[in-house]
């Protein structure tokens, strides 16, 4: 190998290389800290390698011997450290626990732990946390059938964003409810054909969407008594059994709104309603959320809407 | 098409090994320069952090740049994260004012302010004081390694590590609470960020102003070669006056017959001895008689070493100056008031007014207001229409304001917040949500209408806040 030529300043040999005619590339020598940092490099890869995860083989792959610690509950409720290989859903799980946003949070729960619903209330930052969480969790638990924000849908899922109430709004029946889901129901009546008209109409007449008068009101009426059973003798409902009030402007489940002024459809919809009944039911979520989890989450439905 | 041409193929190294530079110590203005620099830039670097300050809330140090919280404070100015676009502000009035300052002196920044050229400087300033002049210190990168070399070089690097240490925690004080940091530091209680921090900073001090010191000007930093469109003939640089220094028949020592300069220029000698000061006292070891270099930094070093020969000799100075290169040429210095001088101070100028004008109008507070989109309108029991607002109001002062909501636009409407307390507080530079309902009867005519939320400061310290929304009927 020969020695490299002594160059005068300026005058650099170059590689060889020849781009269209007269572009020639200068072969300048590295710095010497430059091949430093690249053999830095293959140590630093060589360390990762032993650190972390790396190399598949077969169907796994090498663990590394970094390890992430965090706790789980056993089956009898004591706490146990679980060690795991250095993986992200590990390292997620540590974080949930022990990172101190995680911590941070813990104290605004434990903080609404000990407090009232009233006095969540009068507090604004206390509110707006157990909000922002409930709505969260509504997110997770709640708006696969509610809607995201819980506006339900129409037949199917109750509204929560008005402020109607089948069950009513206090607190501890909001708590109640989602420990102990819903089973909502109202049976099929058996309505002879010559009277389902009118009672339809007689229905559709106590929230203003239908007029009637005369014998068709008093027939409908009459046939109404079977309804007032549950829905009461002027229709306002009954929030102890979840019947809702027949003679406000919300309809939950016959899609009353949805047929403007056409008469004939709206008489379709609750004649549909009476002679099929209706059949909800709502899981309990007591044995899978905590029991702040749902107080918050009340907090957040209850706001929904507002009263 | 690449191909090969006659030229033959020689097989270099792959790397240079870097020649360590000692440079000699020399007196001189730019020596004084410097040095004044130095403490200057030290003193505020290194004292700011400790600088207690009083606010009405937040913390009480003058300069904290606080992450967790989101605010950075400078005095008696607090920057929110919305501020940001200030940080924008500053980094163009600090471009300009680079363009403009390298417009009129050339790497000015480079040269004096840099901190690489700072802790560079105060590197060497250890290395002379443990190892000695320029000689005794090449001597001793020669010599075996002995108990000598071992003993100079090692009090050296801990002297260094030390410095880049303090550095490094300087750095890190900025951004926490310093005395607290101090004890948290050494009792293991910081944060792991405050670690990393320290821990990077020291490193990199000590690689960079320690062992690399010239390698990062001429490898790493982008100015070295950018500088190249930022000059012009009319830029000031550090120059040798080559007419005059290599004469007719080049640059000679002293010797007998060219002792004076009527001698040297009678046989046509330019007035360069070829001492080499210069060339000993660069820190990035160039001879600047070779013209202009991208190693060369600009800090007129070779300046004080040539003045300092001249007048010994008792020659006129300035053989090495700062000479732009139409002057050197023609023997005139050019007007500094170029088309592109008075353009990069109009814009620097600019920067700075438009910045004082957004520190000095930021909003106090500020409020916003997003309509709940899901569902955008609901119907209530008794037909009216039900929307929903998410309303944020962020408070810059450092005392509570007190707000009532209302709305205009929409006579019939009624505004409710969501919980049981009496108007809108939020807390001294703080910020808080509510939730609010606002129901007004149905409506044939329109879809929509436009409304506004007014918030009005109960005690009238601000000025009320509007936000624009809109009322969704159906």
């Amino acid at each position: 190998m020969s020695q490299p030529k002594k160059n005068k300043p300026g005058q650099v040999e170059t590689t060889g290389h020849v781009w269209d005619g007269d572009l020639r590339e200068y072969n300048n020598p590295l710095p010497r800290w430059w091949l430093w940092a690249f053999y830095a490099t293959i140590v630093f890869a060589v360390v990762y390698w032993i650190l972390y995860p790396a190399w598949p083989y077969g169907d796994s792959y090498t663990k590394g011997i970094n390890t992430v610690e965090y706790t789980v509950e056993g089956e009898n409720g004591e706490e146990k450290t679980v060690t795991e290989h250095w993986n992200t859903r590990a390292l997620f799980t540590k974080s949930m626990q022990s990172s101190p946003s995680a911590l941070a949070q813990q104290e605004w729960i434990d903080k609404v732990e000990g407090m009232s619903f009233e006095e969540i209330e009068q507090d604004p930052d206390t509110l707006q946390f157990a909000m922002s969480v409930g709505h969260g969790t509504f997110g997770d638990f709640c708006a696969a059938c509610h809607g995201a924000g819980g506006q339900g849908k129409i037949g199917l899922f109750p509204n929560l964003a008005d402020n109607a109430w089948l069950h009513g709004n206090s607190y501890d029946t909001i708590v109640s409810k989602i420990e102990g889901g819903i089973n909502g129901m109202m049976p099929a009546q058996n309505v002879p054909e010559d009277t389902i008209d009118d009672l339809a109409k007689y229905v559709l007449s106590l929230s203003g969407n239908a007029e009637i008068s005369g014998e068709a009101a008093s027939r409908g009426k009459q046939a109404f008594a079977s309804c007032a059973g549950c829905h009461g003798q002027d229709a306002q409902g009954n929030d102890g059994i979840g019947a809702p009030n027949l003679a406000d402007a919300i309809w939950d489940v016959a899609d009353v709104p949805g047929c403007g002024d056409d008469l004939g459809c709206k008489v379709d919809e609750i004649t549909h309603v009476v002679n099929n009944g209706i059949q909800r039911q709502m899981p309990a979520f007591g044995d899978r959320l905590t029991e702040t989890q749902i107080r918050m989450l009340a907090i957040y439905v209850r706001q929904l809407g507002g009263n | 098409m690449a191909h090969h041409d006659d030229q033959s193929y020689a097989a270099d190294p792959v790397y240079a090994a870097r020649e360590p530079i000692h440079p000699k110590g020399v007196q001189g203005r730019f020596r004084r320069f410097k040095n004044l620099v130095l403490l200057v830039a030290y003193s505020v670097f290194f004292l700011l952090p400790w600088l207690r300050w009083e606010r009405a809330s937040g913390p009480d140090q003058a300069v904290m740049f606080d992450i967790p919280s989101r605010r950075y404070y400078l005095f008696d100015l607090v920057i929110h994260p919305q501020d940001m676009f200030l940080l924008a502000g500053f980094l163009i009035l600090a471009a300009w004012l680079l363009f403009f300052v390298t417009g009129l002196v050339g790497r000015a920044f480079c040269g004096y302010f840099c901190f690489q050229t700072l802790w560079t400087d105060t590197f060497m300033k250890v290395e002379a004081l443990v190892q000695g002049n320029r000689n005794k210190r090449m001597r001793l990168e020669k010599q075996p390694w002995n108990a000598e070399k071992i003993a100079k070089k090692g009090v050296t690097v801990a002297i260094w590590t030390a410095i880049a240490f303090w550095t490094g925690f300087t750095f890190t004080a900025y951004w926490a609470n310093a005395p607290q940091l101090l004890v948290d530091f050494f009792t293991l209680d910081a944060a792991k960020a405050a670690y990393i921090t320290t821990g990077i900073l020291t490193a990199t001090t000590l690689l960079a102003a320690g062992f690399a010191r010239e390698q990062v000007c001429i490898y790493m930093c982008p100015y070295a070669r950018f500088q190249s469109v930022m000059f012009d003939k009319q830029t000031l640089l550090v120059s040798y006056d080559a007419a005059r220094g290599e004469g007719s028949s080049g640059r000679g020592a002293l010797k007998k017959g060219l002792m004076t300069l009527d001698e040297r220029h009678a046989e046509g000698v330019g007035d360069c001895i070829d001492c080499q000061l210069c060339v000993q006292v660069c820190p990035t070891g160039i001879d600047i008689r070779d013209g202009l270099q991208l190693e060369c930094i600009s800090c007129g070093l070779c300046i004080d070493a040539c003045d300092q020969i001249m007048t010994k000799r008792g020659w006129p100075t300035g053989l090495i100056r700062y000479a732009s290169e139409e002057e050197l040429e023609t023997g005139e210095k050019p007007s500094l008031l170029t088309f592109r001088t008075i353009g990069y101070g109009v814009a620097t100028l600019a920067a700075t007014s438009l910045l004082l004008y957004g520190i000095l109008a930021r909003a106090p507070a500020d409020l916003s207001v997003q309509q709940v989109r899901q569902p955008l309108f609901t119907v209530l029991s008794s037909g009216d229409i039900q929307n929903n607002y998410n309303v944020k109001i962020n408070n810059k002062l450092q005392r509570p304001l007190d707000f009532r909501l209302s709305l205009e636009g929409l006579p019939t409407a009624r505004v409710s917040v969501v919980g049981d307390f009496d108007g809108l507080s939020v807390p001294a530079d703080g910020s808080r949500r509510f939730l609010v309902h606002v129901r007004a009867p149905g409506d044939t005519q329109v879809d929509r209408r436009e409304i506004e939320f007014v918030l009005t400061e109960q005690n009238g310290r601000i000025e009320p806040l509007e936000h624009d929304a809109s009322f969704v009927f159906r």
